[in-house]
């Protein structure tokens, strides 16, 4: 093996290794519970889940909210060359393009927009996890083979990827998520394995393997278990990359085709053209992006520092 | 070392089969093989075997895939279906576009980054340090084609400061040697077409910067943070040594060698395609071929641009890598 491998790799790897530790003087107060209480009095954190509260409310009760149908061309009549009709009286945020309610697609977007973020992350993590598992608790060859394929995944540059897959695929929202978890398998993979095998040569692990317990529950009863805060840490951060993807893959003309699911990357994408009439087409879907991917990052990251034992007092 | 380098140059033939199996099934993937593509839905049976035969596509897959495999190493891709031109002839020329891009993003990146980075950690707490944390967040959550329209919506459209489109006015007939715009004009003392290909720069470079610059400053916040606290910068505060000596001996030194890999790897990214940002200022890059080749579906710029960049790009890395061992004696070549 080298000394230096990959750089990004070897980040990936601190990063498990890290959460793999138990800090020193704190006996009887489980990591969870010392995390959370933690993540209680940051108000970062608070700041966080609020946001991605409200949105995934929002999301959950979109059609009841929608002040309107968000498909209707209520406003087609009005909209000439250049002109595209503001706020009125009903209509809060004024048309789109093709004279729909803006605020109802976006209330409504928001389902589709979280949607796709939630299970291309979700297929990242499973998919990236299985992988992990099976490199972290095996070793050996197995561990060679699954890691040589991780790394060629990790040496293409996602959006390349993205774009490879969703091609390939062709144009569904299915395609889509799975272009975006296709990028995010690799480092979950990797982040799995490495904090596994920090956990392996602990203590407990061995005290469990010298009791004579069976391969099986060591590693799905307490390697796994201890190994996933960084993976949790992680996904909640991918949540946020994973909309901005996906709105770039819409950007690229390679994202959901269906007209009837209105969705943010979407919006924003079709507004461009009407930038110079009427910036709030764009400004508004762009917002709502910025916004939730904030919420997931702040979450993310105050959720590392409360996994983290570096940081726990 | 050069073992090492040779191993790592190996380790590029299985990523490229690897890709280079998924971009070949992209045409078999698509309805009616690419003999439709090519020719269009209303193409007659008897079109679509004559083009079948002509491309060797009545043969076995592996066949086929082999043979472009075959291709693929001499770097022939075929013609690009929109100009007509060999997909390696468009690369080649587009590529030194991206790369002088690529560099004007990056020190504006750099330039901007380290010092703000730098900056926000001596003043742990202080409001410029919540400002650079707060937009280096801002910074990576929004859109980066979004950014592009905004800038150019106010700058070029609405200001007209600066050119928003292109790399080169029109007007102007500059005499091309190399194809890096801005180098031609130094070379052959075209001021005005040199400062004119700069200009052209500012835009999009500023765009493309913004995610590494937000990367930067909180790499360069949180390590300068790490290493203040290390013991060697409390030795070195004890046995007297001046404030300023300090800082630039430990603390600069040590803080930015995470900072460096930072810059290679954002370097590699931006280099292996700003697609988003290139084709919002049309700017005639690698990036923007692809967005054009996408749409298009021209399928044959798309395979031979995406495998070349990942070369570019596992290049960059592995230079990234040699350069982390030379930066940090504790990281050696075994």
């Amino acid at each position: 093996m080298t000394a230096i491998g990959d750089v990004r790799r070897r980040r990936i790897d601190e990063l498990a290794a890290r959460a793999g530790q138990v800090p020193e003087g704190e006996g009887g107060v489980s990591l969870t519970r010392s995390a959370f209480r933690r993540l209680r009095r940051n108000p970062v954190a608070i700041l966080g889940a609020v946001i991605v509260l409200v949105f995934l409310v929002v999301a959950a009760f979109a059609p009841l909210l929608a002040p309107r149908d968000p498909l209707a061309q209520t406003l087609l009549s009005e909209i000439r060359p250049g002109f595209i009709p503001g706020a009125t009286a009903g209509f809060p945020l004024g048309a789109d393009e093709l004279g729909r309610d803006l605020l109802s697609r976006l209330v409504v977007g928001s389902r589709q927009s979280l949607l796709i973020g939630v299970v291309s992350t979700v297929l990242g993590v499973v998919v990236g996890m299985a992988l992990g598992v099976l490199a972290g608790a095996f070793g050996g060859w197995v561990d060679t083979v699954v890691m040589r394929f991780i790394d060629i995944l990790l040496s293409i540059p996602s959006l390349l990827m993205a774009i490879t897959i969703s091609v390939l695929l062709g144009q569904n929202q299915y395609a889509l998520m799975i272009a975006i978890a296709v990028t995010q398998v690799p480092v979950f993979a990797r982040l799995l394995r490495g904090s596994m095998l920090a956990q392996r040569g602990s203590d407990y692990a061995l005290a469990a393997q010298a009791l004579g317990i069976k391969r099986g529950r060591i590693v799905f009863g307490h390697v796994l278990p201890n190994s996933l805060s960084p993976v949790i840490v992680q996904a909640t951060l991918s949540l946020a990359t994973a909309i901005i993807e996906a709105a770039a893959l819409s950007f690229l003309g390679l994202g959901d085709p269906d007209l009837a699911r209105p969705e943010w990357g979407a919006m924003l994408a079709n507004a461009q053209p009407f930038l110079s009439v009427r910036p709030e087409l764009a400004i508004y879907p762009a917002l709502c992006i910025i916004v939730v991917a904030l919420g997931f990052t702040l979450l993310g990251e105050s959720l590392r520092e409360a996994l983290d034992p570096k940081f726990r007092r | 070392m050069l073992r090492f380098v040779v191993r790592r140059l190996l380790q590029l033939i299985p990523i490229l089969l690897g890709l280079s199996v998924l971009l070949f099934a992209w045409l078999r993937a698509l309805p009616g093989g690419p003999a439709q593509a090519a020719l269009g839905e209303r193409a007659t049976p008897e079109a679509i075997a004559r083009y079948n035969e002509l491309f060797g596509l009545d043969q076995p897959l592996f066949v086929q895939y082999l043979r472009f495999l075959g291709r693929a190493v001499q770097l022939d891709f075929g013609n690009s279906s929109r100009t007509g031109r060999p997909v390696t002839e468009e690369f080649l020329e587009r590529m030194p576009g991206t790369i002088e891009l690529t560099l004007f993003a990056m020190v504006f990146a750099i330039g901007v980054g380290i010092p703000l980075g730098y900056l926000a950690a001596r003043r742990h707490g202080s409001w410029l340090d919540s400002a650079s944390v707060i937009g280096s967040l801002l910074g990576v959550a929004i859109p980066v084609f979004f950014l592009a329209y905004l800038l150019r919506l106010l700058f070029a459209v609405e200001l007209g400061w600066l050119p928003g489109s292109g790399r080169q006015e029109v007007r102007i007939d500059a005499t091309r040697i190399t194809n890096f715009y801005v180098l031609d004009g130094l070379l052959t003392r075209e001021w005005d077409a040199a400062w004119d290909a700069f200009t052209h720069l500012v835009l999009p470079g500023i765009a493309l910067g913004t995610i590494p610059l937000a990367i930067i400053v909180r790499i360069t916040r949180a390590s300068v943070l790490d290493v203040v606290n290390e013991d060697y910068v409390r030795t070195a505060n004890a046995k007297g040594l001046a404030t300023a000596t300090v800082r630039r001996r430990h603390v600069i030194r040590n803080a930015l060698l995470p900072v460096a890999t930072t810059i290679g790897l954002q370097t590699g990214l931006l280099l292996s395609g700003a697609v988003l940002t290139e084709s919002v200022f049309a700017f005639g890059g690698v990036g923007s071929a692809i967005f054009d080749a996408i749409f298009a579906r021209d399928f044959a710029v798309l395979q031979g641009f995406i495998l070349i960049l990942a070369v570019v790009y596992v290049l960059v890395n592995l230079l990234v890598d040699i350069s982390y061992g030379l930066l940090d004696p504790r990281v050696r070549v075994r």
